[in-house]
């Protein structure tokens, strides 16, 4: 049987490089139509996802996540609440809710890490814990920091404090979300880079509804003001949710699989000494004690692109 | 037709839903995420679709003149030979672009189907291929460092098989090839040449046909129905399987347009005219509305049976004994550890099967050396009898020499008494016969004067002990 070939396709009218004989097909054919097969496909599957919150309690996690799904996923815990004796261990709590908007269906799982926040005080400056923290969640998990109740800085603190993290972050080398690494062409670079700018957003998290201008918006009320959550000249919660949301939900889930995952998995099975090679599988003298689990993410080559429009 | 279990009917999401607690909540505002499909259908852009048509029939059917119809574009040029020992699978893949969607198409054609008289073997290439692919899949399904959304899927997707146009009836090779594919691949068969079958026959060749795969027990590939907005289009186009389809990339004037369409004395068919064939509902079905369903299709149906078959063949189950669940990594280790076992044990059977051959071998040297030994004495024995004897025979000879010394001593006393008389003619006689002169002794002193004498010398000779009888 011969191999696959790639074919030069007398039809076309560009010059043909050898690398990329696409043939430009004549006239209609339908391929464009397994877009919106995809497109019923997913819209009937629903969609999933999962993300976790983590942060010192009363710093407006659960208004935060209430917020950005715009439903009550939890009772938001009421400030100076005595939670009784801060818990020494960590326990996660999950909650998980089906949101549908437009026919399309979201499986959303929420988890919480009540305990941990507590013994974090990262109110100047990541402290070694945080550091060492942030370092090894990196490896596993896209994380996204977030500057929780920033209608307590002014704009210059926020800054300050912003320009503050991210040196922090580059200087122990915390590659947070989205990854440099991950960038695929120019524009995703492009994209990435104005994120990584903003990072990490200052957000404001409200679940009430007020009165402004005549408009509704969902917003604090203090003594001085009301703090507009969708205002972007208020605070950066629009970034966030795009980010999130709009933008990049799929493209965290595709990193989370295909690389975090795999990860995992190599690590995993090296542990066991699990070294399956297809039917034959013979193998075993166990993998060496000392074979280190892979340092960091590895690179995720998409589709090897060959867009047309770089070559001619 | 069997279930597909990853369309899930909105009855059993509620009740998943119910059973994992989950609640559905309303919200109170927009939040965005209706653009997840697009988000979806953006990556999917950018990774490019990847589809594999298997195109099964006999030479010269038309199979390419098909495929370029319905891409479009013209693929390959060359016509195959009939006269093929064996059946052959040529793949090869294209790169096509419309619009903003690239796919990745592999075509593989049987080169050499049903050309052979002995049409036995004609089919298992075939399998052979597709099982090769799944095979290739599941390998790096199963590697540890694997890059699965990088993998070119080489999974047949669709196996469009060609059924002559005789307006009879299936042929054999097509009922037994399309019963061992049925449940590898999707099969969609269709009437090439259509052209060749009038209407009133093509009805009932096609109610023949659909009738002979149902009685054999065929699986054909069903458009699927459980989706809205596809199932009454899909619906009705399973009543019109299989296709009657014409290829042709030649283009034709009709009218003040150039169609697609082959040219007969008698008249035009147009490709894409759907009162002349069903080729148009080939393309809808396969290209338009369902290749993401076929894609499906074959990794969840059919990749998927395969690969429970490999792994119960290699050993692994779900399920453990007394039925209780079994963990893949549990029956790796237990796979493992039984693998480790035996190879010891094979390594302590080696090594006894050595020792023993080895403790023969040294028996048998040992007996081989005693043997040499035993032989060695012998011979060692037998020499020195044969030496003793000889020993013995010397001895005797010296006893002789020194009694025929003593009787020579006491004969030439004897001479020299008689010595006067024959003097003279003695040394005459000794001079002629130098070397005779020991045996001289032995004669009788007057032997040498008569004829008769020598005669009685020789006598004298065998007898010594004879001498001195005669005097």
């Amino acid at each position: 049987m011969d191999p696959p070939r790639q074919c030069p396709s007398p039809s076309s009218s560009r010059p043909i490089s050898p690398r990329t004989p696409s043939c430009e097909t004549l006239g209609y054919v339908g391929i464009e139509a397994v877009l919106d097969q995809m497109k019923i496909k997913a819209m009937k599957m629903g969609f999933e996802f999962n993300i976790m919150v983590v942060g010192q309690s009363g710093l407006g996690k659960s208004t935060m996540v209430n917020t950005l799904f715009k439903s009550k996923i939890w009772k938001s815990t009421p400030s100076g609440l005595a939670l009784g004796p801060i818990p020494q261990t960590l326990q996660l709590h999950s909650v998980t809710h089906v949101i549908e908007e437009k026919g399309v269906k979201l499986k959303l799982t929420v988890t919480d890490t009540p305990g941990f926040g507590d013994q974090i005080n990262n109110d100047k400056c990541l402290r070694p814990l945080d550091i060492e923290f942030l370092q090894r969640l990196c490896r596993t998990v896209n994380v996204v920091p977030v500057i929780a109740r920033a209608d307590s800085l002014t704009m210059e603190e926020r800054e300050d404090f912003r320009r503050r993290i991210q040196h922090n972050l580059r200087t122990h080398s915390i590659d947070v979300y989205p990854q440099e690494c991950f960038d695929e062409d120019i524009n995703d670079k492009i994209l990435n880079c104005k994120i990584r700018e903003r990072i990490p957003f200052a957000v404001v998290g409200a679940d009430r509804e007020h009165v402004v201008n005549g408009r509704c918006v969902l917003g604090r009320k203090t003594k001085w003001g009301i703090v507009e959550v969708e205002n972007m000249k208020h605070c950066e919660f629009p970034l966030l949710r795009d980010l999130l949301i709009r933008s990049h939900l799929q493209d965290l889930k595709d990193i989370t699989h295909n690389v975090h995952y795999e990860n995992y998995r190599v690590g995993r099975l090296n542990e066991s000494h699990m070294l399956p090679r297809g039917p034959g599988w013979v193998t075993l003298d166990p993998a060496p004690a000392n074979s280190p689990a892979l340092p960091g993410p590895s690179k995720v080559c998409r589709w090897a692109q060959d867009t047309p429009s770089e070559e001619y | 037709m069997a279930t597909k279990s990853c369309m899930s009917s909105q009855v059993s999401v509620d009740e998943q839903k119910k059973r994992e607690n989950i609640r559905s909540l309303t919200m109170s505002g927009h939040v965005g995420f209706e653009s997840l499909p697009d988000q979806l259908v953006n990556r999917s852009i950018q990774q490019g679709f990847c589809f594999n048509i298997l195109c099964v029939g006999e030479t010269g059917i038309g199979k390419s003149t098909l495929i370029d119809t319905l891409f479009n574009t013209n693929f390959e040029d060359h016509e195959s030979s009939h006269f093929c020992p064996h059946v052959r699978l040529k793949a090869q893949t294209y790169e096509l672009q419309e619009s903003n969607v690239r796919l990745k198409l592999t075509i593989v054609n049987t080169v050499g189907f049903g050309d052979q008289i002995n049409k036995e073997e004609s089919y298992q290439p075939i399998v052979d291929y597709i099982d090769a692919q799944f095979e290739a899949y599941l390998q790096e399904e199963l590697k540890i460092k694997r890059s699965l959304f990088n993998y070119h899927d080489s999974r047949v997707h669709a196996c469009l098989y060609f059924i002559s146009p005789t307006g009879h009836s299936l042929k054999t090779l097509d009922l037994l090839a399309m019963k061992s594919l049925d449940s590898k691949v999707n099969i969609i068969p269709v009437i090439a040449k259509a052209d060749a079958i009038s209407k009133t026959e093509l009805q009932k060749f096609k109610i023949k046909l659909m009738s002979e795969l149902v009685s054999n027990g065929v699986q054909i590939y069903q458009f699927p129905t459980d989706d809205e907005t596809v199932a009454k289009i899909n619906a009705s186009m399973n009543g019109h399987l299989p296709f009657a389809v014409v290829g042709s990339m030649d283009e034709v004037k009709v009218g003040n347009k150039l169609v697609k369409a082959r040219q007969y004395p008698w008249g035009i068919v147009q490709v894409e005219n759907e009162n002349h064939c069903d080729f148009v509902k080939l393309r809808e079905m396969l290209i338009c509305t369902n290749m993401e369903d076929l894609r499906e299709q074959t990794h969840t149906r059919h990749y998927e049976l395969y690969r429970r078959c490999k792994l119960e063949e290699m050993g692994f189950s779900d399920v453990g004994p007394e039925n209780k669940p079994l963990s893949l990594q549990e029956t790796y280790e237990a796979k493992r550890h039984q693998i480790y076992g035996e190879r010891q044990r094979k390594e302590e059977e080696m090594k006894q099967m050595f020792v023993q051959r080895v403790k023969e071998k040294e028996a048998i040297l040992k007996e081989a050396e005693r043997e040499l030994q035993a032989k060695f004495e012998h011979l060692k024995r037998v020499h020195q009898e044969e030496r003793m004897k000889l020993e013995e025979k010397r001895r005797l000879l010296e006893e002789e020499i020194i009694s025929f010394s003593k009787k020579k001593a006491t004969s030439e006393i004897y001479q020299n008494q008689t010595f006067m008389g024959s003097n003279l003619k003695k040394d005459k006689d000794r001079k002629k016969e130098p070397g005779y002169r020991c045996d001289l002794l032995c004669f009788d002193v007057r032997a040498f004067e008569t004829k008769g004498g020598r005669n009685d010398a020789e006598e004298g000779r065998e007898c010594p002990s004879t001498m001195g009888r005669n005097e």
